[in-house]
């Protein structure tokens, strides 16, 4: 009767319970595939069992095995917990880690389909991108972060200690809010995050050798003694401008203590560490997504997992990759899943089956066979911005039927400007890769100018572009709390990127008190 | 490839940070909490409570684009009818959710929805709050007792050796008196016997010998361990407070008690019962509601069967009596009670209810709480200065010694306070 072609007899599992010794066959089986016939290249695989509880847990520090405390993790764990026993959320199937060891969590509810399908996307999609992306080659330094965060975390409980949880909150608090200003964009030293605790430890150990009190009685020249210097010195001497507001003041701010300026550069170290991530969603999930996908249907073509099993990994696969039109209600923007799974899919296709169009789209691409290849070339070398602009083909335009809409706040009704047609293939391509440039997205925020000698006003600048101001009310929350670690008065000027012309000012004086002890 | 099995591993990672997080947001979160409690129906008081509070305290501001005005691109899929040029209406409240700006949490940007645990709500709820005479009197004639550490001692049984403390004593002792070392008596031994072998000459030998004498002397005069060193761990007996505790309801459900009073009513007793919870190991209810006779009965029939006939207080206060004696001795259980009523009694009856209570019940409770319950509407005849009958009697038994509290109450929003009140944490020095 039945057509079922599978010999039960070569079935990694069978039924829905998981136990250890599954899973390691299915890895290996996983493994084969992976390395023999998709060429990944992974970092070596932890794979934690871990409950739902712990899986909140995980969730509320930013998905991290070890974080140092503090109220906004917990705010998170609160609303997260609340979303999930209510039933409005469920839980991500995994969380990975860009470790070495590579750690993947997977959760014990989790049926041997379900486990299956994690390992193939989270310890080998997720790994080989961590370990391969160029982004995350220059950026993020696997080998060393466990331990770094491990130092983070008993450097600031030992701050909390010797100098109070206040104190520490308070710095803590501002290094939050400035995360996003505390990157380097572009590279100037690969840092390495184990030397990162020896350094700490030597600059402390050299002030400390370095101290003579007799400093403090040398007199200070008065004002008129120094000769003012010009404006262009003063800037070139601080190293201004500068974007990266933290490093700024972890090295200028003139009134904070040693160890405050190293909780502001544990929280740099590890904005630093998750900027790369930011900028490769589309890319990281696609990626992922398309190696769990390719995995899971050759362990369904080579009858090693059943009919039964496969329905289900497509069930989960579908609601993973599905895209919601923009007029319906579930609506929320581009899935990062669905884009990238179909551009993978869909590079895959122009190498291997290209149709005239792609010829004249992608002369290097088309038909040079070897899909996947390509694919992983494209996952080395790109972030989410340029490998749109590079591989968003129209095939995929016209599948998606994407179009733009430009929104002039000064106009009644919005504007459709391009469609998925010859005309609109260019624009929307660049527009859509714009849409994941975090250069484009983050407000462009610089130190523009600080009068040390002076009142030691610390002036910022916001390149307004598109006429987007920032929002009021956050922005002047956050330059309170620049002002706290500054110790002076903050100025923030908005202006315009193309005419200069300002645009707006917000102020923030003195913190009262003199705050910062 | 390494599978780790988490599952076993400390559960509450986050503990501390939602401490924090909580701590961060006292203030907000005890008025939402006040405020709930003052909705909420009784039943369900014991479960966790979805509060909201406003974001300003736990904002976590950033800088960002504000979500109104200038130029902005989006591109979004499937378009069915649009072309080039074509104007859409704007959707209501800005971007309508399209673009990747707005509100991540996809909720209001001025409040912060989370749910209590029950604990953390009781807490909150409870909190600043103390029971009267927590441990009974008669502990200290009790024979239950329990040990506890309790720093160090110089004598104890061998068993109860501290090996840190005596080791450091030991070891500041021998540094003290310098107490040569094993290695420079080896060492002295080597020298001699190598002076012995090379044949040195005799008076070398002879001074290397009485060195090596002095020390071995010194050594052994010094013991390793003395006596004075040795440290116990001391232990202290500590009598066991009595972990049970009784509560009676004790209700007049004649005709005057209406629905409302007896709501009243119910809720304090729920309060009573929850409060009692947190601080003994183990809570009995005794229900017992009365007429002009009394009968101890389940909590159904006590809320919601109604009865007829007139009324007689003393009847429930021997009642009371009666079960104490028969199933709660006063040496082995703290005994809290509560009564509600409208105030109505048999005149004929005061005086004897009045004997009861101070002579009998007073004695053996830690605390007795008379709540007059009245109808919401009426105004209160008290609040004009008539006192109800029972009112009266109660008053004059009433006296700082006795463990006797009374107050009024009319409308639910009256209760938490009024409770407050009875179990406010005394001050300082009081």
């Amino acid at each position: 009767m039945t057509a079922v072609i599978t010999r039960p007899e070569a079935l990694l599992y069978d039924g829905v319970e998981w136990d250890y010794d599954k899973i390691k066959r299915v890895y290996d089986a996983i493994e084969h595939i992976a390395l023999k016939e998709m060429g990944l290249d992974v970092y070596p695989n932890q794979i934690e069992v871990i409950t739902a509880e712990q899986m909140l847990d995980a969730y509320s520090s930013i998905g991290m095995p070890l974080m140092y405390k503090h109220w906004s993790f917990g705010k998170h764990f609160a609303r997260d917990e609340m979303m999930y026993r209510k039933g409005y959320r469920g839980l991500a199937y995994e969380i990975v880690i860009n470790s070495s060891p590579c750690i993947s969590y997977i959760m014990e509810e989790n049926t041997m389909t379900m486990q299956t399908l994690v390992i193939a996307h989270a310890a080998f999609g997720h790994n080989h991108f961590f370990k391969n992306n160029q982004l995350f080659q220059q950026w993020t330094d696997a080998q060393g972060i466990l331990d770094y965060l491990e130092f983070a975390k008993t450097y600031i409980t030992h701050c909390e200690e010797r100098y109070g949880h206040a104190a520490v909150e308070r710095v803590l608090d501002a290094a939050h809010a400035l995360m996003s200003q505390g990157v380097h964009k572009y590279p100037k030293k690969r840092s390495d995050l184990r030397t990162e605790q020896r350094r700490e430890r030597e600059r402390q150990e050299y002030q400390d050798q370095t101290f003579n009190d007799l400093w403090r009685t040398v007199p200070k020249p008065t004002a008129g003694q120094r000769p003012a210097k010009s404006v262009s010195e003063r800037k070139k001497l601080l190293g201004l401008p500068e974007e990266n507001i933290l490093y700024f003041l972890e090295k200028k701010a003139p009134r904070l203590e040693h160890w405050q300026r190293e909780i502001l550069r544990i929280v740099r170290h590890i904005s630093q560490y998750f900027y790369p991530q930011k900028q490769t969603k589309v890319m990281n999930e696609g990626c992922a997504t398309y190696v769990h996908y390719q995995i899971m249907s050759r362990l369904h073509e080579t009858g090693q997992i059943s009919e039964g099993a496969f329905l289900e990994f497509l069930h989960s696969h579908t609601s993973v990759v599905f895209q919601p039109e923009f007029d319906d209600k579930r609506f929320s923007g581009l899935n990062p899943y669905a884009l990238g799974f179909a551009m993978m899919q869909d590079i895959a296709r122009i190498a291997e089956k290209p149709t005239d169009e792609d010829r004249q789209w992608f002369p290097d691409l088309a038909g040079r066979g070897d899909g996947m290849a390509a694919v992983r070339e494209a996952w080395a070398n790109f972030r989410d911005e340029s490998f749109v602009l590079q591989y968003l083909s129209p095939h995929l335009m016209r599948k998606l039927k994407l179009f733009s809409v430009r929104d002039d706040a000064e106009d009644p009704y919005l504007l459709v400007d391009h469609i998925h047609n010859e005309r609109g293939y260019r624009d929307i391509r660049k527009k859509l890769a714009r849409q994941y440039d975090l250069g484009y997205l983050e407000p462009d925020i610089q130190i523009v100018d600080v009068d040390l000698a002076g009142d030691r006003k610390l002036i910022l600048q916001h390149r307004v572009t598109n006429g987007v101001l920032l929002d009021e009310s956050d922005a002047k929350a956050v330059l309170r709390h620049i002002a706290n670690l500054w110790g002076y008065e903050v100025q923030l000027i908005e202006v315009s990127a193309i005419s200069e012309a300002i645009l707006k000012e917000h102020a923030v004086t003195a913190p009262s008190g003199v705050g910062v002890v | 490839m390494n599978i780790i099995d988490r599952r076993l591993n400390p559960q509450g990672k986050s503990l501390a940070n939602r401490q924090r997080f909580l701590r961060r947001a006292k203030e907000q979160v005890v008025k939402a909490v006040r405020d709930a409690s003052g909705k909420r129906g009784i039943q369900d008081i014991e479960n966790g409570e979805k509060v909201t509070i406003a974001a300003g305290g736990v904002r976590e501001p950033s800088f960002h684009r504000a979500s109104q005005g200038g130029v902005r691109d989006y591109v979004v899929p499937g378009n069915k009818e649009y072309v080039e040029g074509d104007t859409i209406q704007r959707p209501d409240g800005g971007g309508g959710g399209r673009g990747s700006e707005g509100s991540a949490d996809g909720e209001g940007e001025d409040e912060f929805r989370f749910v209590l645990s029950r604990d953390e709500f009781l807490d909150i709820f409870l909190e600043d709050l103390e029971l009267p005479d927590l441990v009974k009197q008669k502990v200290k004639q009790s024979e239950s007792h329990s040990l506890t550490r309790a720093g160090y001692s110089v004598s104890g049984s061998p068993a109860n050796l501290n090996l840190v403390r005596t080791m450091r004593n030991s070891l500041s002792r021998r540094i003290a008196l310098k107490r040569p070392k094993r290695d420079e008596i080896r060492e002295l031994e080597e020298m001699l016997r190598e002076a012995e072998e090379a044949g040195e000459d005799a008076e070398q030998i002879q001074a290397l010998r009485e060195q090596l004498e002095h020390i071995v002397l010194r050594s052994r005069r010094i013991p390793f361990i003395d006596p004075i060193d040795v440290r116990y761990n001391r232990f202290e007996s500590v009598p066991k407070p009595i972990a049970q505790a009784v509560m009676f309801c004790l209700m007049d459900v004649s005709g005057s008690m209406t629905e409302h009073m007896k709501d009243l009513a119910k809720r304090f007793f729920m309060l009573l019962y929850l409060f009692l919870r947190r601080r003994y190991r183990s809570v009995d209810i005794v229900f017992i509601r009365h007429t002009h006779e009394a009968k101890e009965v389940d909590e159904e029939t006590f809320f919601y069967s109604t009865e007829t006939g007139g009324t007689v207080v003393s009847t429930a206060l021997e009642e009371m009596q009666k079960v104490v004696q028969e199933r709660y001795p006063d040496s082995e259980w703290n005994i809290y009670a509560a009564q509600a009523s409208d105030g109505d009694n048999m005149s004929s009856d005061n005086a004897k209810s009045a004997t009861l209570l101070r002579d009998v019940i007073l004695p053996m409770c830690q605390y007795f709480a008379y709540i007059e319950v009245a109808a919401e509407h009426n105004m209160g005849l008290s609040a004009l200065g008539r006192e109800t009958e029972l009112w009266r009697t109660y008053k004059q038994v009433q006296s700082p010694e006795r463990p006797l509290a009374m107050r009024r109450v009319r409308s639910r929003r009256e209760i938490f306070p009024v409770f407050r009140e009875l179990f406010a944490r005394e001050k300082a020095g009081a």
